[in-house]
């Protein structure tokens, strides 16, 4: 059976990768990956402002209280190899590609045109195959346009196409007041794939302290379908490959994101909650749907279903429910 | 820049570069001023930089220089090339091996940066009673004058101990050497190679112990051999000043500098001449060529090596012609005929003439003196007053620097005196510790040293406070190498980076005439003039100044820099210096930016270029008026109508004249008044709690956790608040108890006293209900609310404290209603240990006496100007003490048992006397119950009773009663210090302690680092936490000092951390108090050598217990005897990984961020061995309890 698939111009052993989160963070968790089977991995997120506030940070511990009293002028040997910049990230990417044959997609996610390019240069040099641009960003400033924020997604990947000859994936929301259009914006920027779609950090409030807190809550299959009307509809309206993440737990939903036209689907909370082995399960499911209903090959059933093969093309872009009527005409 | 390599660093550094590639082992320990040396060691050696002989040192942190000093006896033993760093106490502690080291005739040098020794008090700073305390060890001393004498004496000492197999003490001043900031020559490795030769190195390893050829050494000898055997080494003393003198030549083909065992300078005809060593000599060689040249005949003799002391070489140094020689010495011998190198001098030149050396016509007068006892200052005016005392009138023993109204020794001298050259220029920088100023003008010597062929010189002045401690620096830079090591008193710039200065320091007093006053300040152009107070303006316009200004503080926020307004000032020096061209200058900076800041990332050299750059355009000059007209004058240092000697003498030394009091000013014997640090207003805190009584819950949280006592709760009658300030607040009180009574309830801040940290916001549980970002405390600027917080703290403090006795104790929110008696220290801001010292005040301060290891908490306990331990409206308060560093908790042992004695003698007093002062009187006295607070309070009331039966009766015995009747009451006793005190230094001593089984309370104020000395690792440092000797991260686990202690299963234990659980601290002091035998507290003290953001410490402290880092818990043997099991675990299984918490530090952090791999296994290990100590004490306090058959 073959599962391969094509995703930012590298042949994949199979659709099923592995998106960008702490598992990434362990080089032996990356070969855990390819040994359960994954077809490529994608990093965890290089930020470029955690970079600025870890060196505000750094100089503001090794500066404090320095040179105020006779006895202890410092409080901190100097430390020459400290690694401030993206060192650490650009070494991961070196040692993940030395251990794994699967293709290394590193993830970044910069706050200034200028971190986005340098930090887009040396991934590049690093030796990662793709780069995927996390652009994670909640527009605050109620003076700014939607085209203004539009306009910045596309400043940025142009940016850092102009700057790199890997291919260049975009990690999107799904926040925007067109999104078909602005899916085609980044198709004709040279975007190599839009990955659908980046599920946002979502803040509780504890009420016992008053505060926000941090909860990150792994996403469901439900999540999916968010992704799947996208990718249905875009399919074949644009270039770039289409990556599928978010609420892909089972191979049924590895199934369904491919038939609606995914090129790979990204895995994430599944494999926090099962472990990196839920690969090789997802991985039989799939192989069984498709022996039960006759696929050789995955590129047999990419984007059977996508809007243009569905047959109510409608059914992916009601926004309300209301009864499914068929269309009659006279 | 002349062929030569120069370096632009401090003594310590010199030190430090020549002994490391000239060793292969060095044991090490940290003490001021000489903890660098050992510091630059370690972070070469993490490092992996070489000595010259290709090898990377090894570095060996010991529990104690005693120890150090044991690892490099053993270490010599072994063939190894072997050396140590140390100052003052850590030098008397290596004496024992010195004299070993140098009875075997091992080669060694050891480096000193002398510091004074503690005597009526400590001082960090410099003179030589350290080393000549050390003068009958058998070791070789050599004293450097410069820096520059320090990297070469090292490697000529070197040399010289290998070839003569004496050991070497190789000196220099500690702080005035040590930390002056100099641009040397570098002694090349090469250099090194040609002086330490292969055949020098095999001798010393050919005398090692090594089991392929032993022997023994070390033996016990008998009356019958020992004498004769002690006389073999003469001649190896004999020979000795000659190899140093050819050592010397030898150095001086290599690189040019000549050097004399006692070089002589000045006039060939000199007729007056002064003999000196180390830092000062340089002073008197200036103030001779100085004198010289207006017509007089003087000179100086400098002794490099003081022993062995070589009778010819020292008389061939005098010129013919002397006819009056001054001794001075850096050290006081009391009791001594005179001081040591003096009657070293007299007996040479008397012992000298009888042998016919040198050619002394005849026996000249000599006089000896002291000078420059803990860095006094030695200046030019102090040398011209010592060289006019010969003649008839000479005096003899003076003293000189000082004004001596006691005993009439000081000469007089004119302080106007300056020898200061044109060529150089000379400025002075007034910044706060926070704010950069030092390590900018560090920075500007480097840029100077480095970029020109100009000399320079850079020394720091710090005050005695850990927070807003005011920097004073002094910079020279000149054409010609600068030997002047004194203070600037002329300076041609004077900048002000703190415009608050201008309110009480006369920062002008220094400026020369013509000079350049430069001030940061938020005043503009045309407002600035009628800010200033009358002595600025009336001095500025005297001096014929030209003032500058710059609002530092916005451009360095605009560009990103915060409070950090160093390179904005520093770009404003050169500008107006005229050091440097401007544009040169502009872009040295820039360079040095880069360099500087580089390794910390783009983020930050960006923000540091764009300051540059938004200076220039901000720095104006202002005209200055002909005419004074200021309201204003400097304040005060005091409040007026502070106690005598608190305006006399106190103020005056926080005004910055401390110099100027006279020997009559002080006690005799060390003893000073408690209670002081609320007389100095330090008005350091740029924000000060706000108290919105609506939100509050009275939890008392805030109180408890004020690092500076600042924050005080009461609770009281409300027919007080009649008199109260309009803005003064309160509310009722709402502890039931209270309410019944109807008293109101206030939480005050001392807006004066704080220094702005917020913890107290932190642990602030309440958010006010309309917006939750604000609690019932919020910080707001401290200037607009500065005078009515003054009204309301003095109307505050005239409520009376509530009854204690109507204080319960059981909880946190009624306990921090009890009065601390330890306050305003000048702890660290947010410090973690005071929050402890200050409960402990609060429960037992009336009745406690505090031995206090040396460490921060004896800086800010007991540092002049003034004392944070106060006293109650009794008059009673805990009495202190600090010993030493490493007998601490012997010391507090000596305190309990000369109590108990007394309170033995009273009792037995009390017997005697029964029938006469009433035998129920008598029984009670004898019997009371003193477990808690009423308990106290009555049997004070009794011994009331009893002195006044006493003085009635007119017997022996009842005199002796009514002296020894207050030992009848309670005294607690309470042995304070740090984890670098409790588990290395003193650990020996603490473990003897515990097990006496005698009553005393030891507190650990556990930093995991010598905090004091800067950061060092102690046995308290965890795994993976970067430290100073640990560059690499710490390899080993935290000693269980708590686990130690509870194997004696007679010790109270607790260990405690009030971040996480103040309420089981404050039972842990309560129960430590009440458990008749040894009680141990080990204490979580955050600390800013954690790397941690002090205004938010408590997260920190509770991320600590709650990942199992630090397990909270008390063992109380009492409860063994109630059949109960002792332990009780405080600590709840953990909620988050230590690698979580490791994470939020810097020290962990550095590691990880450099180390990554290493990092990771120490975050594994620490996890693996919190899990498994947390399930071992989870075992221990699941056991039941076995009734004790009686």
């Amino acid at each position: 059976m073959d599962l391969s698939t094509t995703y930012l111009g590298k042949t994949l052993k199979s659709p099923l990768v592995a998106s960008a989160s702490p598992l990434s963070e362990e080089i032996s968790n990356i070969k855990k990956l390819e040994d359960a089977g994954i077809g490529a991995v994608v990093l965890y997120s290089l930020f470029e402002e955690q970079i600025r506030l870890e060196q505000e940070e750094y100089n503001f511990h090794t500066t404090q209280g320095t040179d105020a009293f006779a006895e202890s002028l410092s409080y901190f040997p100097e430390v020459e190899d400290y690694k401030l910049g993206p060192e650490l990230y650009l070494e991961h990417i070196q040692k993940a590609k030395a251990v794994v044959d699967v293709p290394i997609i590193a993830s970044l996610n910069g706050s200034s045109i200028g971190g986005w390019t340098d930090y887009a240069k040396e991934i590049e040099r690093a030796g990662a195959d793709a780069l995927e641009l996390n652009i994670y960003y909640i527009p605050t400033d109620s003076s700014m346009t939607g085209a203004e924020v539009e306009a910045q997604y596309v400043e940025i990947l142009k940016a850092v196409k102009g700057a790199v000859n890997i291919p260049v994936a975009l990690k999107l929301s799904p926040f925007f007041s067109n999104f078909s259009n602005m899916a085609k914006q980044f198709d004709e920027a040279g975007a190599d794939a839009l990955v659908l779609f980046n599920r946002f950090y979502q803040p509780d409030i504890d009420l016992d302290e008053y505060e926000v807190t941090p909860n990150l809550l792994l996403s469901q299959s439900s999540a999916m379908r968010i992704p799947m009307r996208w990718i249905a509809i875009l399919k074949d309206n644009i270039k770039a490959d289409l990556a599928a993440t978010s609420g892909i737990h089972t191979g049924t939903d590895v199934v369904k994101m491919l038939l609606v036209g995914a090129n790979v689907t990204m895995l994430c909370s599944s494999l926090l909650k099962h472990g990196i082995n839920h690969v090789k399960n997802i991985e039989d499911h799939l192989k069984q749907w498709m022996r039960e209903n006759d696929y050789n090959a995955v590129s047999e059933l990419q984007g059977s279903m996508s809007q243009k093969k569905t047959a109510d093309p409608s059914s992916f872009e009601r926004a309300q429910y209301m009864k499914a009527l068929t269309k009659y005409q006279l | 820049m002349k062929g030569k390599k120069y370096l632009t660093i401090d003594g310590n550094e010199a030190a430090a570069y020549t002994a490391y590639r000239v060793n292969e082992v060095c044991a090490i320990y940290p003490i001021t001023p000489s903890s660098n040396m050992g510091e630059w060691a370690d972070e070469w050696s993490a490092k992996g930089i070489k000595n010259i002989w290709g090898n990377v040192p090894v570095i060996a942190e010991m529990q104690s220089e005693g120890g150090a000093a044991g690892a490099v006896h053993g270490s010599l033993q072994a063939g190894a090339l072997t050396t140590t760093f140390t100052a003052s106490q850590g030098l008397l502690l290596k004496i024992p091996n010195m004299f070993k080291i140098a009875g075997e005739l091992t080669s060694t040098v050891f480096n000193i940066s002398a510091r004074t020794l503690a005597t009526h008090a400590l001082s960090i700073f410099g003179d030589h009673s350290d080393v000549m305390a050390a003068r009958t060890t058998g070791f070789a001393m050599l004293a450097s004058a410069s820096v520059q004498e320090v990297m070469d004496f090292g490697l000529i000492a070197q040399a010289s101990t290998l070839e003569s197999r004496i050991p070497f003490l190789h000196f220099f001043d500690g702080f005035r050497t040590s930390h002056e900031v100099a641009k040397i020559e570098v002694v090349e490795d090469d250099v090194m190679r040609a002086m330490v030769t292969d055949d020098l190195v095999k001798a010393h390893r050919r005398r090692a112990l090594s089991p392929d050829r032993p022997v023994i050494r070390g033996t016990a000898q008998n009356p019958d051999v020992f004498f004769q055997n002690r006389e073999t080494m003469n001649h190896f003393y004999a020979r000795c000043p000659d190899i140093v003198q050819k050592n010397m030549d030898k150095f001086a083909e290599l690189t040019g500098r000549q050097y004399r065992l006692y070089e002589y300078y000045g006039a060939e005809d000199a007729e007056k001449v002064i003999i000196i060593m180390a830092s000062a000599a340089q002073t008197v060689k200036e103030t001779v060529d100085y004198l010289n040249a207006n017509g007089e005949k003087t000179g100086v003799i400098m002794v490099r090596l003081y022993r062995p002391f070589a009778l010819k070489a020292f008389m061939e140094a005098i010129p013919a012609t002397v006819k009056s020689i001054c001794v001075l010495d850096r050290t006081k011998e009391p009791g001594a005929n005179g001081e040591p190198m003096y009657l070293d001098v007299v007996n040479a030149i008397n012992e000298g003439l009888d042998s016919g050396y040198g050619t002394l016509a005849e026996k000249p007068q000599i006089v000896g003196g002291r000078y420059g006892l803990s860095s006094k200052e030695f200046t030019p005016a102090m040398v011209k007053a010592v060289l006019e005392n010969s003649g008839k009138n000479a005096r003899n023993h003076f003293v000189v620097g000082i004004n001596d109204d006691v005993n009439h020794l000081s000469l007089d001298f004119d302080p106007e005196f300056s020898i200061e050259s044109d060529k150089v220029v000379r400025a002075m920088f007034y910044g706060l510790g926070s704010d950069g100023t030092v390590g900018a003008n560090k920075n500007s010597i480097k840029i100077i040293g480095e970029n020109t062929d100009n000399y320079a010189q850079g020394y720091f002045v710090y005050d005695s406070k850990k927070s807003g401690s005011i920097t004073t620096s002094h910079l020279r830079f000149g054409p010609d190498p600068i030997e002047s090591p004194y203070l600037i008193t002329k300076a041609n710039l004077v900048a002000c980076h703190q415009a608050v200065f201008l309110e009480s320091t006369d920062m002008l007093k220094n400026l020369d005439k013509g000079g350049t006053f430069l001030v940061n300040t938020p005043y503009g152009r045309d407002e600035i003039w009628n800010k200033l107070p009358r002595e600025v303006q009336s001095q500025l316009i005297e001096k014929e100044a030209k003032l500058y200004i710059i609002d530092a503080q916005d451009v360095a926020e605009k560009s990103g820099m915060g409070r950090r307004i160093n390179t904005v000032m520093q770009v404003c020096f050169f500008a107006i210096s005229g050091v440097l061209p401007r544009d040169k200058a502009i872009e040295a900076i820039k360079d040095s930016i880069v360099k500087t800041y580089g390794r910390k990332g783009e983020v930050i050299v960006q923000m540091n270029l764009k300051a540059v750059d938004n200076t220039l355009e901000n720095l104006y000059e202002v005209e200055i008026p002909a005419k004074v007209d200021s309201d204003t004058s400097l304040k005060a240092p005091v409040p007026a109508g502070s106690p005598d000697f608190v305006e006399k003498v106190l103020g005056e030394i926080i005004a910055g004249r401390g110099d100027d009091l006279p020997v009559s000013a002080f006690p005799v014997d060390g003893t000073f008044p408690i209670g002081t640090a609320k007389y100095e207003k330090r008005n350091i805190a740029l924000t000060i709690p706000t108290w919105d009584p609506d939100t509050c819950t009275q939890c008392g949280k805030c109180a408890m956790v004020c690092p500076h006592a600042t924050i005080r709760i009461k609770a009281y009658d409300p027919a007080l608040l009649k008199d109260a300030p309009s803005t003064f607040k309160s509310v009722d009180v709402r502890n039931k108890e209270y309410r019944a009574e109807g008293l109101k309830y206030t939480i005050q801040v001392a807006a004066e006293d704080c220094t702005g940290c917020g913890v107290c916001v932190e642990v602030c549980p309440a958010k006010q209900k309309t917006d939750k970002s604000k609690k019932a405390l919020v910080m707001e600027p401290q200037l607009p609310l500065r005078n009515e917080e003054i009204k309301n703290w003095d109307f505050f403090l005239s409520i009376p404290e509530m009854d204690r006795n109507k204080i319960p104790l059981n909880s946190i929110r009624t306990q921090q209603l009890q009065e601390p008696l330890f306050e305003f220290s000048g702890a660290c801001s947010g410090c973690g240990e005071t929050p402890y010292i200050k409960m402990m005040t609060q429960l037992f301060g009336d009745r406690m006496l505090i031995a206090n290891a040396t460490g921060c908490s004896s800086i800010y306990g007991g540092n002049l100007p003034t004392t944070p331990y106060a006293t109650n409206k009794d008059g009673r308060g805990p009495a202190w003490s600090n010993s030493l560093f490493e007998d601490n908790a012997e010391f507090g042992l000596g305190y309990r048992l000369a109590i108990d004695k007394q309170t033995e003698n009273a009792k037995q007093l009390v017997k005697e006397l029964a029938s006469k002062i009433g035998d129920p009187l008598a029984e009670q006295l004898l019997n009371a119950d003193q477990s808690d607070e009423a308990g106290i309070f009555e049997q004070r009331e009794r011994i009331e009773t009893l002195k006044a039966k006493l003085n009635e009766i007119d017997s022996p015995e009842a005199k002796r009663l009514l002296e020894a009747a207050d030992y009848l009451a309670k005294k607690s006793v309470w042995i304070v210090g740090g984890d670098g005190w409790a588990y290395d230094i003193g650990y020996g001593g603490l473990d003897h302690v515990l097990a006496s089984g005698k009553n005393v309370n030891v507190l650990v104020m556990d930093t995991e680092v010598y905090s004091n000395t800067g950061g060092q690792t102690s046995k308290a440092t965890p795994i993976g936490a970067v430290a100073k000797f640990s560059a690499s991260g710490k390899p080993i686990k935290k000693k269980d000092l708590g686990m130690i202690a509870m194997a004696y299963e007679s010790v109270y234990v607790a260990v405690v951390a009030f971040g996480s659980k103040d309420e089981q601290t404050l039972k842990a002091f309560l129960e430590a108090e009440a458990f008749d035998g040894p009680s141990i507290i080990i204490a979580y003290s955050h600390c800013i050598a954690h790397g941690i953001d002090m205004s938010n410490p408590l997260k920190n402290q509770k991320a600590a217990v709650d990942s199992g880092q630090w397990i909270l818990y008390r063992y109380n043997p009492d409860k063994i005897l109630q059949g109960e099991n002792p332990l009780t675990l405080d600590s709840r299984p953990r909620k988050m990984k230590v690698g979580e918490y490791m994470e939020m530090e810097n020290r962990f952090k550095m590691l990880m961020k450099s180390k990554p791999a290493l990092a990771k296994q120490y975050i594994d290990q620490a996890q693996l061995d919190a899990e498994m100590r947390f399930k071992h004490f989870q075992y221990l306090a699941a056991r039941e309890g076995e009734k004790i058959e009686e």
